[in-house]
């Protein structure tokens, strides 16, 4: 392999970049990034960096005098793939023809039907979105905050701790009961009332109303929230627009084996746009998570690089985390096919706590509260035993 | 020399957190070996004794920055300092650990944390 082009200059980019050279790759490498910034961190956009506590500098992702060998091209957008020599076309008009391709264009924020072009309503997703969100939250005032999931709850957090008067609006009967799990999701969404944050949950938003600027939310049920900024959280959705017709297979994003291969020879996925095979789950799953957009490309590069025949290690279990009102949240593994959940240590009520998730007595994941330790041996135990399939079991 | 445990209890694959100030952290690897660096990350708050330990290296808990046991530093961002380390000895079975005497880098909220409590 001689040129390779990595599309999407993020985090699950620059791994990808990161690993073709730690894997000896020594041919070209191009990487394509539609935002004019080096990549940056995303995480710290709702938290650290959005309270004013960080700078722009900190959230750089590269290290001091990393040197990658690359050819950066920041600010261009790829709008289409060919399958036959693998060439990346460019919204200029270039392309970039090589011999592998690394899709890692990642996610964009879901949007309101009716929101654009009204002043101080905001979605949180990029550097430039959270300069914008933190200008207005520096006005102070109301902030109504749509959709009770991380995003959500870290702006809202956030916000509070800046001083604002804030209300998130969830359209389910609670939030993050999905990544969750009813029970302990109610948990995590109990930190809102513990901060005197109102949580209206089981209502939809009908509207948003106001001139120039947005001046409130309307409720399914007719109530007003008066609101002098609002933010958008309503999750994402894969960036695979521009693998339209290409012939590369989407579902969710972009269709992926169990390394991360695509439907066309020389060409994988990483991160948040891609859906990897999950053979535990015997599905295939996106996986929006920091760790996971970090961790497989090394997997995705090993397999490109060895024409797919290189067996890597199976990834380890997703795990995120998630910081609101100070405490740390942190997650690993599935929720959704456990029949019960055990608080193993701690206490719910406290907000500090670790639980365990379990299918027919197996461990499938773990969360924990304010209890890195614990919960670090769970999840180290969650992935040894994803290594080693079911010894003993029937 | 600072005392910190008995060598019989830290298991191989453990780690022990000294409650110094700042804390330090004493690793028994896999293979054997002792080792001892500074136990906050140098991202954020996070106890690197808490962290997930594999061969000479430690991942840390919240955001997978790994470091090296032997050397201090780190493979990657989201920390962008090394650690310091210091010397581990064992005698009569009792684990020891000599703190290096370079000031120790650390995290942006943890230092303000150490200033406004010296106030
Ligand atoms: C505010 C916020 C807070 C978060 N907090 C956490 C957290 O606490 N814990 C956690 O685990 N995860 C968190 N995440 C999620 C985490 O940041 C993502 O999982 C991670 O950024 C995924 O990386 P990625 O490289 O796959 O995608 P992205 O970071 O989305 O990057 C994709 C890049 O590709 C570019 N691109 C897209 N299309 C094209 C195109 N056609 N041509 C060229 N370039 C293109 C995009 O502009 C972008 O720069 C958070 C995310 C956000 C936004
Ligand atoms: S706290 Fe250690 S990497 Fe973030």
């Amino acid at each position: 392999m001689r040129a390779v082009t990595v599309v999407g200059a993020s985090l699950a980019g620059l791994s990808a970049a990161r690993a073709l050279r730690r894997q000896g790759y020594d041919g070209r490498l191009a990487i394509v990034g539609d935002e004019h910034h080096r990549p940056y961190d995303r995480p710290p956009l709702s938290k650290e960096f959005l309270a004013g506590e960080i700078s722009e500098a900190a959230l750089a992702l590269e290290a001091e005098g990393e040197e990658l060998r690359a050819d950066w091209l920041l600010g261009a957008t790829a709008v289409g793939l060919d399958r036959r020599d693998r060439s990346v076309r460019l919204a200029d008009g270039r392309t970039v023809r090589s011999d592998g391709v690394v899709i890692a264009t990642g996610a964009a924020a879901r949007t309101l039907p009716g929101a654009a072009g009204l002043a101080g309503v905001h979605v949180l997703r990029t550097l430039d979105d959270a300069r914008a969100l933190r200008q207005d939250l520096l006005l102070g005032g109301r902030l109504v905050v749509i959709g009770g999931g991380f995003i959500g709850a870290e702006v809202a957090a956030t916000a509070h701790g800046l001083g604002l008067d804030v209300t998130v609006v969830e359209a389910a009967p609670t939030p993050l009961a999905g990544p969750l799990g009813g029970t302990m999701a109610a948990a995590v969404a109990a930190l809102h009332a513990d901060h005197g944050v109102r949580l209206l949950c089981g209502v939809g938003v009908a509207a948003l109303s106001g001139g120039r600027r947005v001046d409130a939310v309307v409720l399914d049920d007719g109530r007003q929230l008066p609101a002098d900024t609002v933010v958008v959280g309503v999750g994402v959705r894969p960036r695979v627009e521009w693998l339209a017709g290409s012939g590369v297979a989407l579902r969710d994003g972009v269709e992926c084996d169990a390394k991360g291969g695509t439907s066309i020879p020389g060409v994988v996925a990483v991160g948040d746009c891609a859906a990897w095979y999950d053979p535990t789950a015997g599905a295939h799953r996106r996986v929006e998570h920091w760790t996971a957009a970090r961790e497989r490309p090394a997997t995705a590069v090993a397999a490109l690089l060895s024409g797919g025949l290189a067996t890597p290690e199976p990834p380890r279990p997703p795990y995120f985390w998630s910081d609101q009102y100070g405490v740390r949240i942190q997650f690993a593994g599935h929720a959704g096919g456990a029949d019960s959940v055990t608080v193993e240590e701690g206490d719910p009520a406290d907000r500090s706590f670790v639980a365990v998730y379990r299918c027919g007595g197996r461990p499938v994941a773990v969360l924990g509260m304010d209890r890195t330790r614990p919960f670090t041996r769970w999840r180290r135990q969650l992935a040894d035993s994803a290594a080693t399939p079911a010894a003993g079991a029937p | 020399m600072i005392p910190v445990c008995r060598l019989a209890d830290l298991p191989r694959g453990e780690a022990f957190r000294l409650e110094t100030v700042p804390p330090v952290a004493v690793f028994h690897t896999d293979e054997g070996e002792l080792f001892a660096i500074d136990d906050t990350c140098t991202h954020q708050d996070a106890s690197l004794s808490d962290g997930w330990l594999e061969g000479c290296e430690v991942e840390c808990p919240l955001h997978a920055s790994k470091f090296d046991l032997r050397t201090g530093a780190v493979d990657a961002p989201p920390a962008r300092l090394p650690v310091r380390t210091h010397q581990v000895l064992v005698e009569d079975g009792m684990v020891y650990v000599l703190l290096c005497d370079t000031p120790p880098p650390l995290p942006p909220c943890a230092a303000a944390r150490v200033v406004g409590a010296a106030e």
